[in-house]
């Protein structure tokens, strides 16, 4: 069976075993004229094993004995107001001869056909784009024009910085800020300079991520991207030039990079130059060579320490001056295990495609079940920390509320379990197990605003275990 | 095109899948399942970019065949037809040339604006060519049992009156 083209070709012999499955088949054939004709048929028998077919002669019509014919079934059919199901669809061509009772006798050659149980369709979308980039360039040509797929800017600019993401930069830096607030430090214009700062460090990482993925095959060679892995694929898709999104990153680094440096002059310490400067080369070094950690089977550490302490201490030492807080560092640890287990399922249903192209992540290199006791005991480790954390009075007591996120982690256990090969079926998976590191995000800076909150209206309470 | 029989009308009014067939290089019939769309003049089809090795084929080739053959995608009715027409591919401007057949589209799958909300999800899904078939001529079986011969009908020339025929006796293919 070849898949290249995202539909299947195949020989007569399965072709007509599909053909089985139809109620009817359509008969066409090219007529004198060169118009193709159809007529719908009933086939009385048909020998799989043999290539052949038989049924009654459509009455009326001219079936050409010399120029090839095909039998056509298909079950495409969209449900008024539901969409489809159980696409699909298969031609067997052949050539046909009369027979003594006034039937035609049919041998197939070669077919061709498409089953979503076979290739889902947003795989089969993903198979025909090297075919709709040829068509344009050919319809380019033709008219004398560039004619390009587009998206509106406000939509291409969110596919492309994959900006929903930002909630792993948002979470740890508003919880940085927010111990640094509880511990009596607190500047606005900084805070927002933070922000912004590391934004910019993540869009470009994002867009870099789809840079070096494009040039290293790994984004070419992956089939079943999904709304949460495989990329921004606007390379791939057309809609940005590589060397639009190289530009792109360069911009949004340049911004960080400056950024880093007005935050530097305001508030110089070590800890932030050395954060700043470990932090750019994490974030170009996850896909770039010559480091290409992600392709080591280093990003999901790299996204760690990066989505983590890094974020987190970062914009509490811009806060502090550049002293750090133990409990700062506490809080960035389970932020961290749930921004790298984010990266670690997304990479599940990347893995054949990253194996092709030598992108060995962990999971590439790991068993199913190994991958599943490791994020079983990455996500128990990052709920132990936080009630380590309460217990030994580094964390607030609100902190606990984050054990209700449990269940989410269970989900996602369970949804390794059961949709381990069906990317399309890791697709809500993969959402929940961003819901887990949302959730828990929230809860922490929630519990740092409580403390805050009670701060400013109790002074003398406190909401750490005494 | 008041030419086609009102029972082949209908058929294009209910279809929600037909059978086109193009030929490729070389004479090779190939057929591709797609929705048919009646604006009461020509057979209106959309294919995305995605799926363009059809578009390639009626631009080398305009001559194609639909055939509306399947009772279930017909809404139980049991008649069959086959139109031969000619094909021409609207593409100049694939993000917005086929918006215009989106009113039909939707009449026959109303989910394609849920999709088309989410259209940054798939960008290429809705890079799309229309496909406009103009009816030459028309195949009809009443009941759908192709082992009697169809009527057939072609498009008039000169103003004179569609013709009418038993397959047995017209100039088929």
């Amino acid at each position: 069976m070849d898949l290249r083209a995202g539909v299947a070709r195949f020989d007569a012999s399965t072709g007509l075993t599909r053909l089985t499955e139809f109620p009817f088949a359509l008969l066409t054939w090219v007529g004198p004229e060169g118009f193709p004709m159809s007529a719908a048929i009933t086939l009385d028998s048909i020998d799989p094993a043999a290539g052949t077919a038989s049924f009654a002669t459509p009455a009326g019509l001219d079936i050409p004995t010399e120029g090839e014919v095909s039998l056509t079934g298909s079950h495409i059919r969209p449900q008024p107001g539901v969409g489809y199901d159980e696409r699909r669809h298969v031609t067997v061509w052949g050539r046909v001869a009369a027979s003594d009772t006034g039937r035609l006798a049919f041998r197939g050659e070669s077919a061709w056909g498409w089953d979503e149980a076979d290739i889902p369709f947003p795989e089969y979308l993903e198979r025909t784009v090297g075919q709709s980039r040829r068509y344009l360039e050919g319809v380019s040509r033709a008219t004398g024009r560039s004619v390009r797929p587009r998206l509106s800017r406000g939509w291409l600019f969110l596919r492309a910085t994959r900006l929903p993401f930002l909630s792993a930069t948002l979470i740890p830096v508003a919880i940085g800020l927010a111990i640094a607030a509880a511990n009596g430090f607190f500047d606005a214009l900084t805070a927002l300079l933070t922000i912004i700062g590391a934004a910019a460090v993540h869009l470009g990482l994002n867009v870099a991520n789809d840079v070096f993925d494009t040039r290293l095959g790994a984004d070419d060679a992956n089939v079943n991207p999904t709304q949460y892995s495989g990329g921004s694929r606007v390379i791939q898709y057309g809609l940005v030039s590589l060397g639009g999104m190289e530009r792109m990153s360069l911009l949004f680094y340049a911004v960080a990079m400056a950024v880093g440096l007005i935050l530097l002059a305001l508030r110089p310490s070590a800890a932030l130059l050395a954060i700043g400067v470990v932090g750019i080369i994490l974030s170009v070094g996850y896909t770039a060579p010559p480091l290409k950690l992600v392709y080591r089977g280093l990003g999901e550490i790299t996204t760690a320490i990066g989505f983590g302490p890094l974020m987190l201490l970062g914009a509490y030492v811009v806060q502090s001056g550049g002293s750090i807080e133990p409990a700062a560092v506490v809080a960035s640890l389970p932020v961290a295990i749930l921004v790298a287990l984010i990266l670690y399922v997304n990479e599940v249903p990347d893995r054949p495609g990253d194996a092709r192209a030598g992108k060995r992540t962990l999971v590439v290199r790991l068993p199913q079940r190994t991958v599943i006791t490791i994020y079983d005991v990455a996500a128990a480790a990052a709920f132990a920390i936080i009630v380590a954390g309460v217990a030994l009075r580094l964390l607030p007591l609100p902190a606990l509320l984050a054990l209700l996120a449990i269940p989410l982690a269970l989900r996602v256990h369970r949804g390794l379990e059961t949709y381990y090969d069906q990317p399309y079926g890791l697709m809500a998976v993969m959402a929940t197990n961003i819901r887990l590191h949302l959730v828990v995000g929230v809860v922490l800076l929630g519990a740092y605003l409580a403390v805050l909150l009670l701060q400013a209206v109790a002074p003398g309470r406190s909401l750490f275990l005494p | 095109m008041a030419w086609l029989p009102e029972p082949i009308r209908d058929l294009l009014d209910t279809a929600l899948v037909a059978e086109l067939t193009a030929v490729r290089p070389g004479g090779r019939p190939i057929t591709y399942p797609l929705i048919p769309l009646w604006d009461g003049e020509r057979i209106l089809m959309t294919s995305s970019i995605l799926f363009s090795r059809k578009l390639e084929h009626l631009k080398a080739d305009p001559r194609v065949s639909i055939s509306l053959s399947d009772p279930v995608a017909l809404g139980g009715r049991q008649a069959r037809a086959t139109i031969q027409g000619l094909a021409q591919v609207i593409d100049g401007d694939p993000h917005t040339d086929w918006e215009r057949v989106l009113p039909l589209w939707e009449a026959k799958e109303p989910v394609i604006r849920q999709f088309l909300k989410a259209r940054v999800a798939f960008p290429l899904f809705f890079e799309r060519a229309v496909i406009e078939v103009t009816p030459q001529r028309a195949y009809l079986w009443p009941d759908g049992d192709t082992s009697t011969a169809p009527s057939v009908s072609s498009v008039p020339r000169d103003g004179s009156p569609p013709r009418a025929s038993s397959a047995a006796t017209a100039e088929v293919a």
